[in-house]
């Protein structure tokens, strides 16, 4: 025996059952409350089209909501819980729901709360608590989900007979077979059918599938069909809310596949009568599995509803089981040719059930036009076969429709699929057209739509099933329909008069059944979710423990706070140590590629939209790239290293996005071009060195005169080779020094022992920030949005007048260079601090006229300074205007001014 | 997911390449502002098959030109480009 507790009390269950049959085992049939009306539900099927029996199943992390009771196998110790319920489940506050029905029709919502968004958040609060299924769990899961990829000559989906059969014969004929089933046992329907004296045969045909090299997978669900045959399973290793054996809760298979056979069967459908959702109403077949698989009987007296021979077997098992059969409610006019002593009535419907307590007392049914009542506690039904076509549908297939058995079955595929078995040919039914009271006749049992919504929907002019679907909420939630789909379909064709296949359907979607988030994520949850780049000089950084800053994937320091020092105020600290004598920072996230060949000016006048031609060997200078349209895109610096090799730099931000762009040039658009060009962002680690003292330094550190701004040489730093560039971001004499990443250590090291002896700061990417506003340097991704042009931010004399690089006919265009558009500008506080984002006003109730794209504050004198975008602003210096920004509720009064706050004559970082 | 046959490594998951554009949106260097505009703005949309520059990033990082039917994912073709292609 194996212990479980449900709704906190403890219960006892066989090996092998399903949490709905250990229920039933103990008698408890109310298992949920459906989810508008709150009417008591039971458990109708047994298999993962259980529309009702949703519980949330374990505890904390492990908690799973919603989950089908048809669909967890008990293990010792399952704790399992009822929904939608309060304060309990046979006493539910909400079920008072159910007494308004009437009003809570089709579209209520919408009717409802049309018109007063007001209202309708008021409404909101109540009807989330009110309607819905279990609650999401707000612990970690600590369990490990992992993903898997494989692949086959042929994927069997499903392992009935039809699906173990094909297996065996791929599997012995040579291919690499995997068969996977949902189920924990394979042939289940044998057993059901009462064909297990075949359990000797399924046993050996394992066998022979594995001897063969087959793969068999069970519990695993075959969730999504994707394109070109990719196949998505999900595996349960633990069941829900178990704790793992190995850790490994469950898995995600990606298979690709030669080809796809699917034998995964049909779904037994419910008929339409009044009071059909009723704790004690459940498909024949579910019936027939209780009996037959778990040995537990749901029903003492039972009256079967038919619409097929499929039924009989059902009241077989019955009456072997010991139960009583009191009719069978056959719905075709001639008699199937029952064993006789079975009470058979043709012409026979059910109309309706009563009950008492969430349990069944009596079946009203009509039989040739007559009404008859039985007493029973069980109405086992059967309205027909829906072949399982999901995975089909998603592969791209259609279908065909079978009128004999009433159901839309596999037909072409664009994929390499084919179903057998069940699923291919479904069994004959007989059409029945409900007669009963439709405003109680559930169709979707999760929903609660009833035949009365759909009859509502195409009275109010809904007749594309998808509308449908949408306003009726049919064919949502947990079962995707499984159950409902088709007597909604019926019901719609009926009302338009015409045949079932006319009438549409639905989209069919992945996944097939639920599926858990940690599964989907996989290993990317947690810390996973985004892979870290780390810095070459990371522990060195770490080691003094800077404030950091996520750049993209990457971390840089932010800022090195000395004691009990703010960011804020350590950044300022650092800032001025550049203004006035000498810091240096970790510059190696900059991209960088070295550009070689005979053609590499060449090619470096495509990208950039400077001249690159003309600089000498051992020069630098400043450059920058336009997208095709016109707008420029990123920025950097382009150096002569020799003849024909030049080294380019540009963003971090923008690295990956550029070395796509060179790549795409290169190989695309210039095969001819006699050029290499190869990114180099992490194989050279790059140290800055900026500020007054820091030509001294650098001379100490190189043992000769530093090259002069703007160029370049070779040198050695601690016996390490170096290249030695002369460019200044932060608007101070300053020098970037690049170094094979594997070596930065000791270059670093001798850097700041120079920097620390010369009285200077380690500074990170926060006083980078400020040097640059107050010097009117560029950031990508802050001026340079991607709607500036050469022209807006003031950089038009620098383009290549030659043109032939990127972008030249897309900036042809004569708006792009049209005064008025939004130009680059400075802006100096006259009162308040500048708000970073803010927007530009001319005053109170205008219109933005630009924005705020970086503030900061004078380093060496104070006072609020930004750049921003203004429109016309080269032609507005002088101008006080608004920077204000409504989500922090800050505002200052500004003047907008040239985007030079420092040394406008450019004298500092020359000798 | 897609398959991808790279002319280089066989075939791949589509997860290791990345979409550039269709053959019809690349601007050449040389192209007239019109043409370019074209290019980028009313490019063709066919229902049916087209050709689609790809990159096996994750891969080789070579690209090609791939002949992909956009109703039914069918590839017809696929071709290598870069200097290497060259005639």
């Amino acid at each position: 025996m194996i212990n479980f507790s449900f709704d906190g009390k403890t219960y006892q269950a066989e090996k092998g059952d399903t949490l709905a049959a250990a229920l039933l085992r103990n008698g408890i049939g109310l298992v949920g409350r459906s989810f508008k009306y709150h009417r008591p539900r039971g458990i109708m099927t047994a298999g993962v089209e259980e529309p009702n029996a949703l519980v949330t199943i374990g505890d904390g992390g492990r908690t799973e909501p919603n989950t089908r009771a048809t669909d967890v196998f008990v293990y010792e110790g399952l704790v399992a819980k009822s929904q939608n319920r309060w304060p309990n489940l046979s006493f539910d506050i909400g079920s008072v729901f159910g007494l308004a029905a009437p009003v809570l029709s089709a579209g209520f919502y919408y009717k409802t709360f049309f018109g007063s968004a007001k209202r309708w958040m008021i409404y909101e609060y109540f009807i989330r608590k009110a309607a819905g299924l279990g609650n999401a769990p707000t612990k970690t899961d600590p369990d490990h989900f992992s993903q898997r990829a494989a692949f086959c000559d042929v994927l069997v989906v499903g392992a009935g007979p039809a699906g173990l059969s094909a297996a065996l014969e791929a599997a012995e004929a040579g291919k690499r077979a995997i068969l996977v089933e949902q189920d924990n046992i394979l042939c289940a329907s044998l057993i059901r059918d009462g064909q297990d004296r075949d359990g000797a045969w399924v046993e050996s045909t394992q066998a022979r599938i594995r001897a063969a090299g087959g793969r068999i997978l069970t519990r695993t669900t075959a969730s999504g069909y994707w394109e070109h045959d990719l196949v998505t399973l999900t595996q349960r290793i633990a069941e829900p809310g178990q704790i793992p054996l190995h850790g490994v809760a469950q898995r995600l298979w990606h298979v690709r596949a030669g080809q796809v056979i699917l034998a995964t069967g049909s779904i037994e459908r419910p008929m339409a009568f009044a009071h059909n959702d009723r704790p004690g109403v459940m498909l024949s077949q579910a019936v027939r599995t209780y009996v037959r698989r778990f040995g537990v009987v749901p029903g003492k007296r039972v009256v079967i509803a038919t619409n097929n021979d499929d039924a009989y077997k059902t009241a077989y098992a019955l009456k072997a089981a010991g139960a009583e059969v009191v009719a069978i409610l056959d719905a075709r006019p001639a008699p199937a040719g029952a064993d006789s002593g079975l009470p058979v009535y043709n012409n026979a419907v059910p109309l309706s059930t009563n009950g008492a307590r969430h349990c069944l007392k009596s079946v009203t049914a009509r039989i040739n036009g007559l009404t008859q009542s039985w007493n029973a506690d069980l109405i086992a039904v059967s309205g027909g076969f829906t072949p399982v076509v999901h995975l089909h549908m998603q592969a791209g297939g259609t279908l065909d429709w079978n009128d004999a058995a009433q159901a839309f079955v596999p037909a072409a595929s664009r994929q390499n699929v084919t179903t057998i078995g069940g699923a291919a040919n479904p069994d004959p039914v007989f059409n029945v057209v409900p007669v009963s009271k439709p405003k109680k006749s559930f169709i979707d049992f999760q929903n609660d739509v009833t035949l009365s919504d759909v009859d509502l929907a195409w009275a109010e002019g809904y007749r594309s099933v998808e509308h449908l679907k949408r306003y009726t909420t049919l064919g949502m939630a947990t079962d995707q329909g499984k159950l409902s789909n088709m007597a909604a379909l019926g019901r719609l064709a009926e009302k338009q008069g015409v045949a079932i296949p006319e009438a549409g359907l639905t989209t069919f979607r992945p996944p097939y059944t639920p599926v858990t988030m940690g599964l989907l994520a996989g290993a990317g949850a947690k810390d996973a979710g985004a892979h870290v780049r780390r810095l070459a000089l990371y522990d060195v950084h770490a080691a003094k423990n800077p404030i950091w800053q996520p750049l993209g994937y990457w971390f840089r320091p932010r800022a090195y706070p000395a004691g009990n020092e703010t960011l804020a105020q350590a950044a300022m600290r650092e800032a001025k140590a550049v203004r006035s004598n000498v810091g240096m920072t970790d510059v190696s996230t900059l991209a960088k590629f070295e550009v070689s060949g005979p053609d590499a000016a060449a090619f470096l006048e495509i990208i950039c939209a400077t001249t690159v031609g003309k600089l000498a060997v051992g020069r630098g200078r400043y450059t920058f790239m336009l997208r095709e349209d016109g707008f420029v895109f990123d920025d950097g610096t382009v150096w002569r290293l020799d003849e024909n090799r030049y080294l380019l730099t540009s963003s971090t931000g923008g690295a990956d996005r550029m070395a796509t762009h060179i790549s795409y040039v290169r190989q695309y658009l210039c095969p001819h071009l006699r050029v290499s060009a190869v990114n180099v962002q992490e194989h050279y680690a790059g140290i800055a060195v900026a500020g007054p003292q820091a030509k001294a330094a650098l001379a100490a550190l190189i043992g000769e005169e530093p090259p002069r701004h703007m160029s370049t040489v070779p040198a050695m730093i601690s016996g390490v080779p170096v290249i030695v560039l002369a460019a200044s971001y932060s608007g101070e004499r300053a020098f970037e020094i690049y170094v094979e990443a594997s070596h930065a250590g000791p270059v670093w090291a001798a850097c700041e022992a120079e920097v620390t002896k010369q009285g200077g700061a380690l500074y990170g990417l926060e006083a980078m920030e400020f040097l640059r506003i107050e010097k009117g340097h560029l950031v990508v991704g802050g001026e340079v949005d991607g709607r500036m042009t050469p022209h807006d931010l003031a950089l038009d004399k620098m383009l290549n007048k030659a043109g032939g690089y990127v972008g030249a006919s897309g900036l042809s265009r004569p708006a792009l260079s049209e005064a008025g558009r939004r130009q680059l500008v400075g802006l100096e506080a006259i009162e308040g601090n500048i708000p970073e984002g803010a927007m530009l006003i001319t005053g109170e109730g205008a219109s933005p006229q630009g924005h705020v794209s970086a503030a900061a504050f004078r380093i060496l004198d104070g006072g609020s300074i930004a750049l921003g975008q203004l429109t016309d602003g080269f032609a507005r210096h002088g101008e006080e205007l608004i920077a204000t920004s409504p989500t922090r509720g800050q505002m200052a009064r500004v003047r907008v001014v040239a985007p030079h706050f420092y040394d406008t004559a450019g004298e500092r970082y020359r000798d | 997911m897609m398959q991808f046959t790279c002319p280089h490594c066989g075939p791949r998951d589509q997860a290791e390449f990345i979409y550039e554009r269709t053959v019809d949106a690349v601007v050449s260097l040389d192209a007239a502002p019109e043409d370019a505009m074209k290019s980028l703005f009313t490019r063709n949309n066919p229902r049916g098959v087209d050709e689609e520059i790809w990159r096996h990033t994750y891969g080789c990082r070579a690209w090609m030109v791939i002949a992909r039917n956009r109703v039914t994912n069918e590839i017809s073709a696929t071709r290598a480009v870069g200097p290497e292609a060259l005639p």
